[in-house]
């Protein structure tokens, strides 16, 4: 069955509250730099209430792991920023353009499946116009869609199994 | 020598086949004991899938490394997301029992089941370590007198737990491995700075991604470079993609893009053409006239 930790699952298995609000993390951003990505606060938020939830900055994370790698205090940011997420994503808390990736995998086995334009390409190299993945293996990809349905995906992201 | 299966991934064979085409030469110029892993699906993508879902993830990402089981080989990735989700999704599976058992109970639905028996490689950790700068130099025959501008990209070094790869903040295998095939890797500013698309970022917050990667080009055009190598398709898309929407906002860089197995091929007396450098989105033709310039040399 598909799973989400719960909130105080969150803050026991990476360490939140250890967090001092030095600011190392929110000094290493990338997207903090461009967007309204705080991460010091987020980890406070996150650490204080389950309304992290629904922070929007809760995506603008690249998961490019500076954080994670400097913070003196060894707390795991971006596992914990994946898992919050996950909580939102059960709770329907999924961005429109996230869905529709979801809704990709779940129909083709890849978030980015093959088009015309890039079979041209393909044959332009002299490579088979479907590559070797699942776009050449129903059997394959039938077993991705069982393994999908296995884990209740659909249910998550509002999409077909 | 240690054999691979060649996991492709989504961004390489449908979006940059390019690659595709130029990691099989790379692969068989070498004299790697190679296949492409069959009937693989998407890795799948940690930003999304990871994200919403861990037992999704890790199912999807098993069902790809026990293909690979089967064969008996490692499975070789060629993308840091790739790399990202399947070493991070194997080794979980490696340490904790609890989360084995419950992805085998998945697996049984389609007759599978994860072993833990292999590991997962990145090409530029593979070559590095296992083939090593030598035998690269052994093998090319051409030098590229290049200046480039490496983008390392984050999941090939991080998380640091779960890599072997030793500084994250001043690798040079990378480096190491551009050199010898004759480019300079020049340094910059934020060199080890994030491309932008991760973490789902690209796919639904596309102007954050994309200010990210201005700032980032920015810093690349001042080091006044040939062109960008990464060992990633998802940065490569970035980048690539990324200046096209940035010309149309007006703002233009014009700096190329190419993949280390396309550097490599190039070095290994292959045309641009011959690996797609032409099929990017953004138009390549001064630099494949340039290398086809240096190939005649
Ligand atoms: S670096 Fe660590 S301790 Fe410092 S503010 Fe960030 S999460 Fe808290
Ligand atoms: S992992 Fe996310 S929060 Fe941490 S530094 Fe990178 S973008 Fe910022």
């Amino acid at each position: 069955m598909a799973g989400a930790p719960s909130i105080e699952e969150v803050i026991e298995d990476f360490n939140v509250l250890k967090c001092m609000q030095c600011g190392v993390c929110s000094g290493s951003c990338p997207s903090g730099r461009q967007a309204s990505l705080n991460v010091r606060r987020l980890v406070r938020k996150i650490g204080r209430d389950h309304a992290a939830i629904s922070d929007e900055s809760l995506w603008m994370c690249t998961t490019c792991y500076n954080c994670q790698e400097r913070c003196p205090r060894g707390i795991a940011i971006v596992d914990a920023i994946l898992a919050v997420r996950s909580i939102a994503a059960h709770e329907g808390l999924i961005l429109e353009r996230h869905r529709q990736v979801a809704n990709l995998l779940q129909e083709h086995g890849h978030a980015v499946p093959i088009d015309d334009a890039h079979k041209e390409k393909r044959m332009q190299l002299g490579l088979n116009s479907l590559p070797s993945t699942v776009h050449s293996h129903p059997d394959d990809l039938k077993d991705v869609k069982l393994l999908l349905a296995s884990c209740g995906f659909g249910d998550i992201t509002g999409g077909k199994e | 020598m240690m054999k691979i299966s060649l996991f492709l991934g989504c961004l390489v064979p449908n979006r940059y086949p390019g690659i595709e085409k130029a990691t099989g030469i790379c692969l068989e110029s070498l004299g790697i004991d190679w296949k492409e892993l069959e009937g693989a699906s998407c890795c799948p993508a940690p930003g999304v899938f990871r994200s919403f879902d861990e037992p999704t993830w890790l199912a999807l990402a098993s069902r790809n490394i026990t293909l690979s089981e089967t064969d008996e080989r490692d499975v070789l990735t060629i993308c840091n997301g790739c790399y990202g989700s399947l070493a991070d999704a194997n080794l979980k599976l490696k340490n904790n029992p609890v989360l084995k058992e419950q992805t085998n109970s998945h697996l049984s639905q389609i007759g599978r089941h994860f072993d833990g028996t292999i590991d997962v490689r990145h090409i530029i950790e593979f070559l590095y370590s296992e083939i090593g700068v030598q035998k690269i130099k052994e093998t090319i025959v051409r030098q590229l007198d290049l200046k480039v501008a490496l983008h390392y990209g984050c999941h090939m070094l991080k998380p640091s737990s779960n890599r072997a790869t030793a500084s994250v903040e001043h690798p040079s295998v990378f480096d190491e491995l551009v050199e010898v095939l004759g480019c300079t890797s020049v340094d910059y500013p934020d060199k080890m700075e994030c491309c932008g698309a991760g973490g789902g970022v690209r796919s639904a917050l596309g102007e954050t991604a994309l200010a990210i990667t201005e700032h980032k080009l920015g810093k690349i055009e001042g080091a006044d470079v040939d062109c960008i190598v990464e060992a990633c398709p998802f940065c490569h898309m970035q980048f690539d993609a990324g200046q096209v929407s940035l010309a149309e906002k007006g703002r233009e860089f014009g700096i190329p893009v190419i993949h280390y197995s396309q550097l490599l091929a190039l070095s290994l007396g292959y045309s641009p053409e011959d690996v797609g450098i032409n099929l990017n989105e953004m138009d390549c033709s001064d630099f494949c006239n340039l290398l086809n310039e240096l190939k005649k040399d």
